[in-house]
């Protein structure tokens, strides 16, 4: 196989017909780094985070305004017209909130995709997409919805070839998951507003230790890593005060304090007071800086590094990788003091990731973005291209759990997946009409790697658009 | 899976037909009819016909078959799998002959290249350019005899200078068919997608085919009965099955897929009426498989199979078999049921017979390549 169609496939994100083939495959990845477009035009039409969040707050306030509304009037009388008026005022209103965050959520995918299409940096946007799977939210929790393309736009790509420690730290302190892991809903019980709702007798609120568990165990040091159900807590007490500012409304809001766009704020009235000790360490700092430490020590972890260093590997090695690309990059990533950058040029490097032959099975989210590039597709339909990646089985930052979409054959290479990618294929092809010539777009989308039987599959084929279908489906294509 | 029906009309038969059964067309000079069924993915002919008197069979089958046990035993030696009850009726009623140890010329295990022989009547994948019932048009009488396929696509044993017209009944959904066919090929050769791709389209013929009661099979055998029924009715039609390729699961699979078989071949009887009488129906396929069942409770790609010759005009009854065994050594390279008959001077005899023809001009038109002469035997009633 050639490097030319590893650099285009296996590290980009599948080769588009009009570009000329690199000629110095290992330079064109590395020159990337500095090409990347942190905000790329695509993504000029995104809704903005205040926007988002705006959005987000009056929902939730009309939500528990009905709510309110509804229990007190149920009791009363079953046909009070007050209460159907406000059933019918409330309802339109939900329906349009919902209607609106949908919407967001819609034009973010389609902003990701348009940008993964029309990139000339495709080893970076994979990266991008890389990164925002390893930090998942998931949008089936409604407040993330028009939220988690902004967790990937606004921190992902800022820090995409800059540290670990601050790629981390920008992802948790965002909104998206802040709120997606419930860091928004914990409070420390001895913290100002922990006493204040303990003494009113109010509704029990208190710790959360969702985000603290899965930065440990998934973002960071990686399950069975050593750390202790009491480090959990311990570390969930330290990220008290972290919340997100004009997310809440009424007299709440006053305690909480901060401004109303959206971004990250710490809330000294939700702070749990006191040093922390985390695996044996002591963290003895005041307030947001708190966790801030604990974040620092998890980024510069052995653990993390080999967590972090099996995973890039796995993506671009192979689905079980070498032990000794790991190593090597788990050293880089110690020795560098998580310079991702240092960890992309060693994949560049690494023979690991060059091997012939074909070493990992495509997402439905890589088939599709392989798919369009190769029909030369640079802009979709919103709604028709999250309908497509969610019948695909993939739609986008929905992955169900922190933990993300697998990164494996085992959970992709399915029967019915088959199927659904022929079907789309079918309708991609017929869509591009007879104007491709599917025999010359396989050898310049599949350079060197073409099969005879792929090839001849193509020849035989019935209609131009027919061998487009065979070429999108063709093993080469599923694989790269 | 999809079950796609293709006709031939011996007298000008249009889309029409379906809707107008009254319509006036030129009439066939012929009132027998002919129907092909092609069993795509390669039948278990052991499984399908089970030798259950070959004194190996025991240790082979036995418990791989079990389902034979309650089949119709056809003599001391064979016993017809139970999922073909009507079939099974009708050997009783001598209006069905099954042929064992039967092969095309083909000799290697791609069902693609297999089918291609099977379909044009060569000798090799590829050699011929058009397909063996195409060719039978122009020994039919009547000359401008036309043809009618019910799908979007011909498929290869129709294909060829003889004229063709298409007519799909309704449009299905997803993917083409012939797409579903390409792919197929495509993934042959690659172990993991081939594997994964069999299963895509075994579910997709069980969701088609929700209880696995064959009645689709029905469906489709009622469709191509009204087609062929009466004066005015097609001649020859072809109907093609999918989803014989069991490399797994095969019991139930196999048995749905028989199933599927019986109800197209009993709604045949049953919706010709009196035509029944005239009326021949081969089923065949490609190739067979292992004797050995392999350890995902399936068999792989072999060589011999079982043929069926049904209808009204067979002269049936009986099982034509020249039985090379069981043992290891004889099975063709240790592992699959050699051939002893060849499929293509059975089908050019039975045609021959059929249409009262000259049995060395059938062989030589549908089966150029063929060495051998057709059968003689009786396998039509006089």
């Amino acid at each position: 196989m050639l490097e030319t169609a590893i650099a285009l496939n296996r590290f980009g994100l599948g080769a588009r017909p009009g570009d000329p083939p690199p000629a110095n495959p290992k330079g064109w990845l590395a020159g990337q780094f500095s090409r990347f477009q942190p905000r790329p035009r695509a993504l000029a039409q995104v809704p903005s985070r205040s926007a988002v969040i705006g959005q987000l707050a009056d929902y939730l306030a009309e939500a528990r305004t009905n709510g309110q509304a509804r229990r007190k009037m149920q009791p009363a009388s079953l046909t009070t017209g007050a209460a159907q008026q406000t059933d019918q005022q409330a309802d339109p209103m939900r329906r349009y909130f919902r209607q609106a965050i949908r919407e967001d959520y819609l034009l973010m995918n389609s902003a990701r995709l348009n940008s993964a299409l029309t990139t000339d940096n495709p080893f970076a946007e994979r990266l991008v997409h890389f990164w925002s799977n390893h930090f998942a939210v998931s949008v089936d929790k409604l407040p993330v919805i028009g939220l988690a393309g902004l967790l990937e736009f606004e921190a992902i790509r800022p820090h995409l070839f800059g540290r670990f420690s601050d790629l981390l730290l920008a992802v948790e302190q965002h909104p998206a998951m802040l709120l997606y892991l419930d860091q928004v809903q914990s409070i420390g019980p001895n913290s100002e507003v922990g006493r204040l709702t303990a003494g009113r007798g109010g509704k029990q609120r208190g710790l959360n230790e969702n985000l603290a568990r899965e930065i440990m165990e998934l973002h960071t040091l990686g399950v069975r890593t050593g750390y202790s159900q009491a480090d959990v807590t311990e570390f969930a007490r330290a990220l008290t005060g972290w919340t997100v500012s004009g997310i809440a409304r009424g007299p709440v809001a006053r305690f909480i304090g901060g401004g109303d766009d959206g971004g990250f704020h710490f809330a000294d009235g939700l702070h749990e007071p006191g040093d922390r000790v985390i695996m044996g360490k002591r963290y003895s700092e005041k307030g947001e800086a708190q966790a801030g430490a604990i974040l620092l020590d998890l980024a510069s972890s052995p653990a993390t590094a080999r967590h972090i260093s099996t995973k890039l590997a796995r993506h671009f090695a192979g689905d079980d990788p070498p032990k000794a690309i790991v190593d090597r990059l788990t050293a880089a990533y110690l020795a560098s003091g998580g310079d991702l950058s240092a960890l992309y040029r060693l994949l560049v490097e690494s023979p690991e990731c060059w091997a012939p032959g074909f070493l990992k099975f495509k997402t439905p989210w890589e088939w599709s973005v392989s798919a369009l590039r190769a029909v030369s597709q640079s802009e979709i339909e919103p709604a028709i291209a999250a309908a497509m990646l969610k019948e695909l089985g993939q739609p986008t930052w929905q992955p169900g759990s922190p933990a993300g979409w697998d990164d494996i054959a085992a959970s992709w290479a399915a029967p019915q997946a088959l199927m659904l990618r022929v079907e789309v294929a079918q309708r991609l092809a017929d869509k591009a009409g007879s104007s491709l010539d599917a025999r010359s777009l396989a050898e310049k989308a599949l350079p060197g790697s073409l099969t005879d039987s792929t090839r001849t599959a193509i020849a035989r084929s019935e209609s131009p658009q027919e061998g487009l279908a065979l070429l999108l489906v063709s093993p080469e294509f599923m694989r790269r | 899976m999809l079950t796609r029906r293709f006709f031939l009309g011996a007298g000008g038969a249009t889309v029409a037909a379906l809707s107008m059964p009254s319509m006036a067309f030129a009439r066939a000079n012929t009132s027998r009819r002919f129907v092909f069924i092609i069993q795509r993915g390669a039948a278990d002919g052991l499984s399908i016909l089970g030798p259950t008197g070959d004194p190996q069979h025991a240790s082979l089958r036995e418990s791989f078959d079990q389902d034979l046990a309650g089949g119709t035993k056809l003599g001391t030696f064979f016993t017809l799998h139970p999922a073909l009850a009507q079939v099974g009726g009708m050997y009783q009623d001598k209006e069905a002959l099954f042929v064992h140890a039967v092969a095309s010329p083909y000799r290697d295990r791609s069902h693609f290249d297999g089918q291609n022989v099977l379909e044009t009547g060569g000798s090799s994948a590829y050699q011929l350019k058009d397909g063996w019932l195409n060719r039978l048009l122009s020994l039919l009488p009547g000359g401008d005899s036309r043809a009618l396929a019910l799908s979007d696509t011909v498929p290869m044993a129709l294909r060829g200078t003889n004229q063709v017209s298409s007519y799909a009944p309704s449009k299905l959904p997803g993917p083409n068919d012939d797409l579903l066919e390409r792919v197929s090929a495509m993934y042959e050769p690659d172990r993991q997608l081939h594997g994964l791709w069999s299963e895509a389209l075994a579910t997709r013929m069980a969701a088609g085919d929700a209880q696995g009661t064959g009645q689709n099979g029905a469906a489709t055998g009622s469709v191509a009965a009204k087609l062929l029924a009466g004066e005015s009715g097609a001649r020859i039609a072809m109907i093609e099955t999918n989803g014989w390729d069991t490399h797994s699961g095969q019991r139930g699979r196999l048995a749905a897929q028989l199933k599927n078989l019986d109800g197209i071949v009993g709604s045949l009887k049953s919706g010709l009426g009196t035509d029944w009488t005239n009326t021949l129906v081969i089923a065949a396929t490609e190739f067979g498989r292992t004797a050995r069942p392999n350890g995902t409770g399936g068999t792989d790609h072999g060589q011999a199979s079982a043929a069926m010759l049904l209808g009204g005009a067979v002269a049936g009854g009986k099982v034509v078999a020249d039985w090379p065994g069981l043992s290891a050594a004889s099975l063709y390279e240790g592992r699959d049921l050699k051939p002893t008959t060849d499929l293509d001077t059975l089908i050019a005899g039975a045609l021959a017979q059929h249409y009262a023809l000259e049995p060395s001009r059938v062989i030589a038109t549908l089966f150029p390549e063929s060495r051998g002469t057709a059968f003689t035997r009786p396998l039509i009633r006089a």
